[in-house]
Order: structure tokens, then sequence, then C-alpha cells
């Protein structure tokens, strides 16, 4: 057991760390500490092109398909210092983080080729069309259709919480595709290029004002007969390998996020005097402990290297990072008291802390809600008898 | 960076593991609560045949070498089992004391019989201690294990001293104490002399680092065995034609228990390794060891009550030992307000 970095590894973060700030101070000054999804799309479309450039888009992949076949400190390293940077999130982190390792483990060689080298250069990004409006805890049964016709799929339905679509040029879709079939079974996963004539996007307005989410209607939408991932009837199997990725590196640089966020309100607890208050210094405390142990958390299940063993323990890591984030956002609003209730312009717009407050309350329900969550710990962790299901 | 044990680490915790749950049984230890607290037959064996008295003590003392990690993980096994020893005082608090803080010379006299199990050292931190030269008066209220004790290593802020139980001035009163695994003695001085430890503020760092660690994962053993025994028991309880572990009400509580436990399994070996490591972290992550998982262990141990229904409420069934550690190990060596106190400063500094 050893928690240091090897003087290799620290040089490597020399590295990383230059890099990114250069690139923060210069050309891409002008999105450095972004923090919403949906801010300045084009400029950062540009910045996936230019980590795919330097190979730095996907360093944990493969070198032939545009990684650097980075080891798992690297891929530490880089997470890390990657937010320390103040770089915005990955606009294309579906591709790089649930396409891209999907493609690469259950993806034929064409596939590969076609996918991975643009996912890499930043040039291919995803969205995931997984939830329905009738399909969201209980996605088995999702109702969006695929039919084969000639060399064709074609697809109708109707996808909902699809996050960045107004921005993607890609989705990959969970849907039907064996006519009267129930529940995981008769389910196919296909990729489809999302800018086509059969395929409408809509805005989803959320509680914080923004739009990041969206409705995504297929009508007659069409996709080549070899764009599905495995077999027709393999979908179930693909999405819930796909979701174990959720679960990987990326949770380091998602934290580094929340670091930058809890640092937020220690400065505002700090200027305000509620620093001072035994409760609120309570609560700091608990918030920077929960925010370590995610770390270590995430270090010990990527560590692990027997991963049926590590299983139980990774499926815990979703609730408690959102419950975390939850928890944090509440704390910002209580140290900043009614400040925190008003817009800084005329615009119904928030800044970090409010916004965090709003929007982390999709955490505890996007990726699984906090009650399938426990399902989950509950029946694959500690295997507990399932909760007998409906017929219908 | 590898956060996993290495294969002699998982060596070392699957030997602890059957050892203690061979032999640190329900029976044995019940036997232990009508005495002192202490099942001397486990000591014995555990210092004398296993060897892991000396772990994390350095060789050219008699010690197995190895650090905190490797005793993280034996406390995470007696805690598994709420064995009945004086691991902590003796061997977590004092003899890291006395092997960080001693002379050659206390060294020499003090480790080697703590090692063998053959002395039993307690710490007494008493906050009202006064010191004239090495003479000592004043009281220890809540010395663990303390009247089993042949030496004590006595703190305040400022000093500490090796005691011994015989000496004139040394006034022990065994209390009656809710946990009877681990009973408190109330360590009277009247102009007691002490000797000194040589580096005192060593001494109680070393005492501190490693008290933290080892009461932490005792806890994380002691809760994840309430998980395991409340999990077994959500299989086999049939209520409403159904194993009541199929209800939703109940399996998203040990759920809530697998979720605070995997935090304080990670809590553990942090603070243990950023120990061994002398990371610059390794103060901050003691504290953060010691509250969460000592809160995790009352959170567990109080649902194992619960979710068992009237049996666990009984004094035949184990619930009530796993609680009632729980309840020690929030309030010894700091509660948890007091540990996160103490993150609150590190990290907001001076604010006044």
């Amino acid at each position: 057991m050893k928690l240091g970095f090897s003087p290799a590894d620290e040089l490597f973060r020399q590295e990383c760390a230059d890099w990114l700030n250069g690139q923060m101070a210069g050309e891409f000054k002008d999105i450095k500490g972004i923090t919403k999804l949906t801010e300045s799309p084009e400029r950062r479309k540009e910045w996936e092109q230019r980590l795919g450039e330097a190979r730095w888009g996907c360093i944990g992949w493969p070198v032939e398909w545009g990684g650097r076949g980075a080891t798992l400190a690297q891929q530490v390293i880089f997470a890390e210092e990657y937010a320390r940077a103040g770089v915005p999130g990955r606009v294309n982190h579906i591709g790089i983080e649930l396409a891209g390792p999907t493609i690469l483990t259950f993806g034929t060689p064409e596939q590969k080729q076609r996918f991975l080298p643009g996912i890499a250069q930043g040039k291919t990004i995803f969205c995931q069309g997984f939830s329905e409006p009738n399909a969201g805890s209980d996605l088995a049964s999702v109702r969006t259709a695929a039919r084969l016709d000639g060399d064709e799929w074609v697809v109708n339905g109707q996808k909902i919480w699809t996050s960045l679509a107004h921005i993607s040029d890609w989705i990959f879709v969970v849907s039907r595709s064996e006519k009267g079939s129930k529940g995981p079974k008769g389910l196919t996963f296909l990729m489809m290029e999302l800018r086509q004539p059969g395929i409408e996007v809509r805005g989803i307005k959320q509680i914080n004002g923004d739009a990041e989410f969206n409705e995504t209607f297929f009508t007659d939408a069409r996709c080549p007969a070899d764009s599905l991932i495995g077999a027709p009837g393999d979908g179930w199997r693909i999405a819930m390998g796909l979701l174990a990725f959720e679960r990987g590196v990326s949770t380091l640089g998602q934290q580094m996020g929340f670091r930058n966020e809890l640092d937020e309100i220690i400065a505002a607890a700090k200027a305000n005097g509620a620093a001072k208050d035994p409760l609120i210094r309570q609560r700091i405390a608990k918030a920077e402990i929960g925010l370590r142990l995610m770390r270590y958390g995430a270090l010990r299940m990527l560590s692990n290297s027997d991963h049926s063993k590590i299983d139980g323990a990774a499926l815990t890591y979703k609730i408690q990072w959102a419950s975390w984030r939850r928890g944090l956002g509440e704390l910002a609003m209580d140290i900043l008291g009614q400040a925190g209730e008003v817009a800084e312009g005329e615009a119904y717009e928030w800044s970090v802390l409010p916004n965090l407050f709003l929007y982390s309350r999709a955490d505890t329900i996007y990726g699984g809600t906090n009650q399938i969550q426990r399902n989950l710990i509950a029946e694959r962790g500690l295997g507990l008898p399932r909760e007998p299901r409906g017929d219908a | 960076m590898e956060f996993a044990f290495t294969s002699e680490q998982q060596m070392i915790a699957d030997t602890a593991r059957s050892f203690f749950a061979e032999n640190a049984t329900s029976e044995r230890t019940r036997r232990a609560m009508a005495g002192d607290g202490i099942d001397r037959a486990l000591w014995a064996a555990f210092c004398q045949e296993l060897g892991f008295s000396g772990i994390g003590l350095p060789e050219e003392l008699g010690g197995a070498g190895l650090g905190l990690v490797e005793m993280a993980i034996i406390a995470e096994a007696a805690g598994a089992q709420v064995a009945a020893l004086p691991m902590l005082g003796s061997l977590a608090l004092c003899a890291q004391a006395i092997a960080a803080g001693g002379s050659a010379a206390q060294q020499q006299d003090w480790l080697p019989e703590l090692i063998s199990g053959e002395t039993i050292a307690a710490y007494a931190h008493a906050a009202t201690l006064t010191a004239a030269g090495d003479v000592l008066t004043g009281e220890a209220g809540f010395v663990a294990h303390g009247a089993s004790a042949a030496v004590f290593v006595v703190a305040n802020d400022r000093g500490a001293w090796l005691v011994r139980a015989d000496a004139p001035g040394v006034q022990i009163a065994g209390l009656t104490t809710m946990d009877q695994t681990r009973p408190y003695a109330r360590v009277t001085l009247s102009g007691a002399v002490g000797e000194p430890l040589a580096q005192p503020a060593q001494a109680i760092a070393a005492a501190h680092r490693a008290g933290f660690v080892v009461a932490a994962a005792e806890a994380l053993g002691g809760a994840q065995a309430c998980l395991d025994r409340t999990v077994a028991y959500a299989k086999d309880r049939i209520q409403f034609g159904r194993p009541i572990g199929s209800f939703q009400a109940y399996k998203h509580r040990l759920a809530d228990m697998m979720i605070e436990i995997e935090q304080a399994r990670s809590a553990v070996y942090w603070a243990a390794c950023a120990v061994d490591e002398g990371a610059e972290e390794a103060e901050l992550a003691g504290h953060a060891a010691k509250s969460f998982a000592a809160d995790t262990y009352f959170m567990c141990a109080g649902n194992m009550i619960q979710l068992h229904g009237g049996i666990g409420f009984t004094w035949e069934h184990d619930a009530h030992l796993f609680f009632k550690r729980a309840r020690a190990l929030q309030t010894i060596l700091g509660n948890g307000t007091w540990h996160r106190e103490c993150v609150a400063s590190m990290i907001l500094g001076d604010v006044a």
C-alpha cells in the first residue's frame, strides 16, 4: 500500500501542469474557469481538438487509438492537474468516458477505426440516449423502436435528459429491436449520427434557468446496419457494461472540480465571518473530510486490479459523491445567507455557489437516483433478495 | 501510487481475521467481560504465538518492524470480533509513546515486556495534572484497562511520565463501565513520582498518531461486522412471507451502512499510509479517520439493533457488544466534534 507518487510521476505532473497552464494563459484564456457545461460550446469544441492534437485527450487509451497508454498514476495526475489549472470540463465527456471505452471493449475492429480516432482528436462529440419519458429508473422498459430496413436501421421514439445533445454529433441509443419483447431482452445498442432529418432536439429548461438537457425525438431516423455495438438483442449487456466505465479515472477530475467549489465556499465563509461559527466549522470540516475520502475511495477502486472484489465498494461511489455535493450546495447557501438568493444582474443567471445549490439537486437523480443506487448496493453489493417486480 | 494491500499485507489480514474469528468468540469475550475486560489467553496467543504485538515497533527494540498500515489491519480484525484485549492502550498508545519519546534505557526496560504481553501498560491523560519536578498530583478519570495495568504513561499538555501502578501515591479504582470489554479506571496521583519520558512531545504525538488510527481501524472492523451479521439476518428472517432483506425500507439502511463503511475504510488506510509515508496530510488524516470511522461504527451498530428487532435488544445477542464499543470509540481520544474542529482549524486557518 503506497500513496506517494514516484519521482518520474512527479516529472509527468510538471509536464501536465506546464502544458495546461500554458494553454489557459494563452490561446484558451477566454475559457479558463468556466464551470457551466453549457457555456461557450464552440470554443470548448476547439479546446477538445487542441487536447486531441497534443494527445492529451484520452491519455489512458492505447497509443494506436490516439491515447498515450498512460499508467493509472499518470491518469490520476493528469485529471488532478487538469482541474487545478482551471480548465473547464470536457464537453465530450460522454464520448471519452462512455462511448470510447464501450467501443474499445465491445466494438469490431472496423468500429474502432471509425470512431476512436475522432473521439481522441476531439472531433466526434457524443451524447447518450438512454432515458425515456416512461423509462427513467426503470431503464429496461425503453420503447424507442429500431427495425432493420434493408441495410439500415430505422428508429422511432423519444429519448429524454440527453445532456448536451444540442452540441453533439453522435448519439448512442438503447432501442427495442424485437417487437413485443419486454424488459432487458430484445434491446439493441446503436450509434447514430445526430444531425439528420429524422432527429429533432429540443432543450429542457432546468430549475437553474439553464438548458443542458434535451428531449430528442426520432422519426424514421436512420443509421447503417453495422451501427450496432454487439449483436441485436445485446443492448442491455452493452449498456450495463458502459455504466461501469462511469466509475473510472474521470471521477478524480470531477473531484478536483468539487475541490474548487469547496475552496470557493471556504473563501466565502472567511469573507463574511461565517467561518467563525462553530456549527459552520463542523460542516466545513465534514465536507473537507468527505472530499478527501472520495479521493482515496477512487484511488482504492482504481488500484485494485481484481475488479471482482472491489465491485461492491465501487457501487457506493455514485450516491456518495452525489449526496456530498448536494450537501455542499446547502452549506454554500447557509454560508451566503440571503445574498445567495439574489442574482448579480437582472437576468436569472447564477454565480458558481447558488448554481451549485440548484444544479446539485440533479446529481442525486441522474445516472441512477439515490434510491436506485441503494437498491443496486443492497442487491449486487450485499446479495440481498430483489424487490419483487410488477408484471406491467 | 498503489492504494491496495500488498500480498504480505493481505496475508497478515487473512491470518488476523481467522485468528480472531476462531479465538475471540462471544463466549470467551463474555467471560472476560465478567472479569477485568481482558481475555488473557487471547492476549498471550496474540503477543507470543502470532507475534502481532511487535508490529509497528522497530526490530532493534524487539518489535516486528512494519508500520501503521499493518497495525490497522490487525486492529480491524480485532474490532470485528470486539476482542477483549488491551491493544489500544498498551501497544498503540503506550508502546508507541515509549518507542518515539523514551530514552534508550526506557525503551529497553519496557518495550520487550509490553511486546511479550507480560506487562500491560495504560495511557492516562490527565488534563488537571500538576507536576512539581517529577512529583505528580492529579487525576485521570477514564483510563482504559487501567485496573489491569502495571505501568502508566501519564501525559498532560506539557509532559509525559512513566508511573508504576504500585508506586507510592498511586491509587487505582476500577469503574463499572458500559463497554465491559474495555473498562475504565480512575487513576489518582497524590505526589507520585514519575519517570519523565526523554522527549515528551514526540511521545505524545506518536501515541496520538497510532491511537487515532488504531481506534479508527477497530471501528471499521466493528462496523463491517455489524453490516455482515445484519445482512445474514436479513436473508434468513422471514416476515410477510418474504425475507425481510427484500424490503426497501430495510435494504436501504443496509446500503447506507455500506456507503459509510467504504468511506471509513478509505479513511483508515489513508491515515495509516500517510503516517507511514510521513505525508504532510498525516495529521489531518488522523483526525478525519478517527471521527469518521467512529461515527460510522455507531451508526452501523445502532442499525444492527434496530434491524434485528427485539432479539437485538437482548443481552444474549452480541449486538450490544458492538453498540457499546462503538459508543466508547466515539468518545475515547477526543470526540468527533473535537477532531472535526481540529480539521476546521487546519483548513480555515486564523479567522478570529
